[in-house]
Parts: structure tokens; sequence; C-alpha cells
């Protein structure tokens, strides 16, 4: 059996992603190749070779591949899986895009993010908002499927692949890239933090979250993270959501405020660590699922918070 | 232009699921039903285009037992012109709904699929890119805007950094995230209306579609509960907890 793993990059650096998404490669038991396509993206190439426990690193490196569309990615990996029985990507939005559409042309199911890898064909996966956990065993002969990565730790480095360039197929015309609007922050990135604090339709204004969240995130060196309400709002980014169809995060701690705790938020945040909860709403449902919760106006506690955080020696 | 919005049926996004105790699914039995909310995005995005005249057309599809009419009828009303149901009593995946849509794109030849993200049964976010790779069209995915420029159209979709936009010549097909719009809820006249609207039927054997599973399901569990915490009198005994108790400071 042999595994290639679609790496999640910026053509600059390897994302956490594809460290994590290796342990569930690796759980299959064969060869694991890692393919880093991009543009200008030797340096995170270099980084995946460092990977333990890699076969090799395949290099597609082509203009057509900087954004990493669907239909170019597609493209240039579809010859690449006659060497291959498993496909892997990590459940980022990358992986989501591009991987489906690689197993309907390879004419296979693909799975969706895997918890837990069985046996080669036995995978577990949530549904219904994580309110369930669902055992599949596929009969498809190559297996398609992406991994939620807070299911698996990251492999380590100390490994030394070689590094093999493949061809990249020829640009499909039918798509192009036009631009982004990135989000820039100095924070750590919202899946991959120790710790998150995030904020709900409670927070009022996307200024408080800047007030009065902010501070805590940068002293504890957090991720912001938001609930739907607060992004439907405009309050926070559509990249800060976490939840059943935003980012699934499982920090060692996760501050959620002014968050009643909706089934779909839950979903995305109820494998944290430890869960605190700061909720004027006794009755909230957040304080179901939380480890530690305060009833109280945010508007009160979380300078309070800011406070007893310098007074112990957080970020001073 | 014509616009085909596949729809699905679900579990309504308020019930709380329940696994059955035998482990062989997730408890349907009585609860309520609704359209899937990221199709209502879809329906809600095709209807706005046809209405700023820049569509002819809407056509809704639902693959499904006979009570998928009702999620149709619920488009016609929001203001599809007419409707699909491929029916069919069994479970049918992603890449089944995906040959059967392509088979029906096939038909009717429309000029964009709008569709939803991710189902929020089975929550697997599949179905369009698979749609999109089979019929060998662009994509663009987790769309937050869509722009028709001619034969181009201009998506923005919901990445994990930010927000990342793709031009695509049509056909294409996209779907659909949280942020795109807010449906409409279908007033009592157009629910009237929608009641004379047509819906043709068909199977997917009729289409000349395999949808065989390729999957088995071996069990289904309810994850495993946390259990519950204590609640904190104030800012300096929850610094205090997580310090001394759970560690994580």
């Amino acid at each position: 059996m042999a595994v290639l793993l679609l790496a999640e990059h910026d053509n600059k650096t390897l994302a956490p992603a594809t460290a994590k998404a290796l342990t569930a490669a690796r759980a299959f038991g064969g060869n694991v190749d890692i393919l880093v396509a991009g543009e200008g993206c030797r340096a995170a190439a270099d980084e995946a070779a460092k990977l333990e426990g890699v076969g090799k690193v395949l290099l597609a490196d082509a203009p057509q591949l900087a954004h990493r569309l669907a239909e170019d990615t597609t493209a240039t990996i579809l010859p690449l899986m006659a060497n291959y029985t498993v496909l892997l990507a990590p459940a980022t939005t990358m992986g989501k895009n591009v991987l489906p559409r690689v197993a309907a042309l390879l004419d296979v199911g693909q799975i969706s993010d895997v918890v837990e890898v069985k046996s080669p064909d036995t995978f577990v996966r949530p549904i219904y908002a994580g309110n369930a956990l669902e055992t599949v065993q596929t009969s498809d002969k190559i297996v398609v499927a992406t991994v939620r990565t807070t299911a698996f730790a990251a492999t380590g480095e100390g490994g030394s692949a070689a590094i093999e360039s493949v061809t990249p197929a020829d640009e499909v015309a039918s798509s192009s890239f036009v631009g982004a609007d990135i989000t820039e922050s100095e924070r750590p990135e919202l899946t991959a933090a120790r710790v998150v604090i995030s904020g709900g339709r409670g927070m009022a204004s996307g200024e408080n979250f800047e007030k009065l969240i902010a501070p805590i995130a940068d002293r504890l060196g957090a991720a912001i993270g938001a609930s739907r309400a607060a992004v439907d709002s405009g309050y926070m980014p559509n990249d800060y959501q976490v939840g059943q169809t935003g980012k699934v995060v499982a920090p060692e701690l996760y501050v959620a405020v002014g968050i009643s705790g909706a089934i779909q938020h839950l979903a995305g945040m109820k494998d944290s660590k430890v869960i605190v909860a700061i909720n004027k709403d006794a009755e909230a449902p957040i304080f179901q699922v939380a480890d530690y919760g305060l009833v109280g106006d945010l508007f009160e506690v979380l300078p309070e918070l800011n406070e007893e955080l310098k007074k112990a020696g957080y970020g001073d | 232009m014509k616009i085909l919005v596949p729809i699905k049926r679900v579990i309504d996004s308020n019930v709380k699921v329940r696994v059955k105790s035998d482990g062989s699914g997730v408890d349907l039995a009585n609860v309520k039903m609704s359209m899937n909310p990221f199709c209502e995005i879809a329906v809600e995005e095709a209807v706005r285009i046809k209405e700023r005249g820049e569509a002819s057309e809407v056509v809704a599809v639902s693959i499904g037992s006979a009570k998928a009419q009702d999620t149709l009828r619920t488009a016609l009303a929001m203001g599809a012109d007419r409707a699909i149901l491929v029916k069919t009593d069994d479970t049918v995946e992603p890449l089944g709904v995906a040959k059967v849509l392509k088979a029906v794109v096939e038909n009717e030849k429309p000029d964009l699929v709008i569709l939803g993200k991710q189902a929020i049964d089975d929550d697997c976010n599949q179905t369009g890119q698979m749609l999109a790779g089979l019929l060998g069209v662009p994509q663009g995915t987790f769309a937050s805007k869509v722009e028709l420029d001619g034969d181009t159209v201009k998506v923005t979709r919901e990445v994990d950094g930010g927000l990342e936009t793709v031009a695509l010549t049509k056909p294409a097909v996209i779907t659909t995230d949280l942020r795109l719009n807010e449906p409409r809820y279908a007033s009592l006249p157009n629910i009237m209306k929608a009641k004379k609207k047509p819906v043709d039927e068909t199977t997917p054997g009729d289409l000349g579609v395999d949808i065989a599973p390729r999957l088995k399901v071996l069990a289904v569990a309810e994850p495993k509960a946390r259990e519950a915490g204590i609640k904190v009198d104030d800012v300096t005994a929850l610094v205090d907890k997580l310090k001394n108790e759970a560690g994580v400071l």
C-alpha cells in the first residue's frame, strides 16, 4: 500500500495541518509520500522532507499551482494516482475543495473529516455536527479521505526524505485566481493555537473584540475565534468562525465569551481539553460543556480577567 | 441563462439528534425535516440572480424519497420556476448524487449549478466538487459573493486565511457558504402559487445512473460526553482553577 498526502502550505512554509494529517497517513501502515504543489514552494517541500516517516516528497512547482485551485491541483494529482492506493489531505478549505474533485474523477467515494483510522479501509468520522460518530468501511480500490487534524497529534521531525520533481499538468484555462483578502495577524493560527479565546453575539461589536478580547489573547499567546452570530453580524471576518461549517479547534484551553453554545458552535470546539464559559445567562447551553463557568457580564469580567492575568505575570 | 439548484431534505438544524440504541444510525422517526440551510442559500442566490434579470429560469432538483417533494415545493415558493424529483428510497452517497446531477445537467444544460457546500446531516462537503469534476467544469466552492459578467462568473470564496476570489468560465458549479445571502421566507401567496408549478419525476435508473453505495456503515455511536464542570464565583477563582487545577495557564 502506498499513501500520497497532499500538503497544506502557503508556498513558503508548511502548515501544521500537514504534520497532523501525516500521523493519520502513517496509520495506514504503508509508505507515505507527500505532494507539495505550489509555486516557488521549495522551502515547504524541504520542511516536509524533514518530517519523520516520509518516503519521498513530490514537488510540483508551477505558476498555475500558486493558489492550489481545484482544477489545476486535481489535474496534477490524477496521473500520480497510478502509483498510490490512498490519497489524503488535511480537511482544510484547500483539502475540502480539491479532494472530492479528484475522487469523482477516480470514480471513488471520498471520506470526509476522518478522526480515526481503524484499518486501511475502515474509518471513524463525525456526522450531524459531531453529535454522532460513524464507522464506515469502504469498498473502493482507492481510498480518498480528508483528515480532521484536531484528532491527530503532529508527526515530529527526524526524517530526511528525498525531494523529487513531478511534472505539473498544463494550466486549466476555465478557472483563474483573481485575488485574495487574507487576514494578517501576529497571533497563532486558530486551528493550531494552544489557547483560543472566542467571542459571540454578546460582544456587541468588532471594536469590543479589539478592546476586550485582544489584550487577553496577547497575554496568553492565544488565537481569537468567533461564533457564527459574531461573524454574521460583521464583528469579525469569516475565517475566525469556529463551528460545524467553520473551523474545528481543539486547543488546551478554549474560552467562550458571550457565546450561548448552539450545537453548531459546540461541534467546532467541544474536543478542547479545558473549556471556560463566560456568559451572563446562567442557563446558556455553553455551560453544559464548560469545565469552568463564570456567570457574569463580559464587559466587567474581561477587564478583570486581563488585570488578574497581568498581576499573575502573563505577557509582561 | 438557466440555473440548476440541487437541494436536499435533511433533519432540521434545531433538532438535537439522537443515536439509535442499536447503533445502526440516528433516530429520524417523527423529527422535523427541512431544506438543508446551505441549499436555502443556494435557492435564494439563484432567485436573486433571476430577479436582477441575469437569469431566465431557475430549476430546483432533489434526490430522495417522495417526501423530498415538500422541499422542492419550498424552493418553488421561494421563486424557483420548476422542479425535478429524482425519486429513490436508497441512501445515495455524494458520488452517486453527483452522478445523478451530471445526468440532469446533461438534459437541462444549465449555465450555472448553485448548491449548498455541505448538508448538515452527513457533513460531507463533496457533491459540488464531485459534480464539477465529472462535468469537467470549474468550481467556485464556499462562495460568499457571486458576480456575473458575460461568460465569466467571479466567485469570492471563504477560505481558511480569509477570502479568495476566482474567475470561472461558464458553465460552472458554485457551492454556497453562510455569508452569501439571507434566504427569504416564502410568503403565503407564493406558497399557494408554488403548488401549481410543475414538478417532474424521474429515477436514478431512468437516468441510467448507478448509485450503489461505496461505503458500509458499520456502527454509529454517540461521542463521549463531556463531564459537567463547575461554576466559579469570580475571576480570581477562575484564574486559580486554570492555573492550579487544570494546569493550562
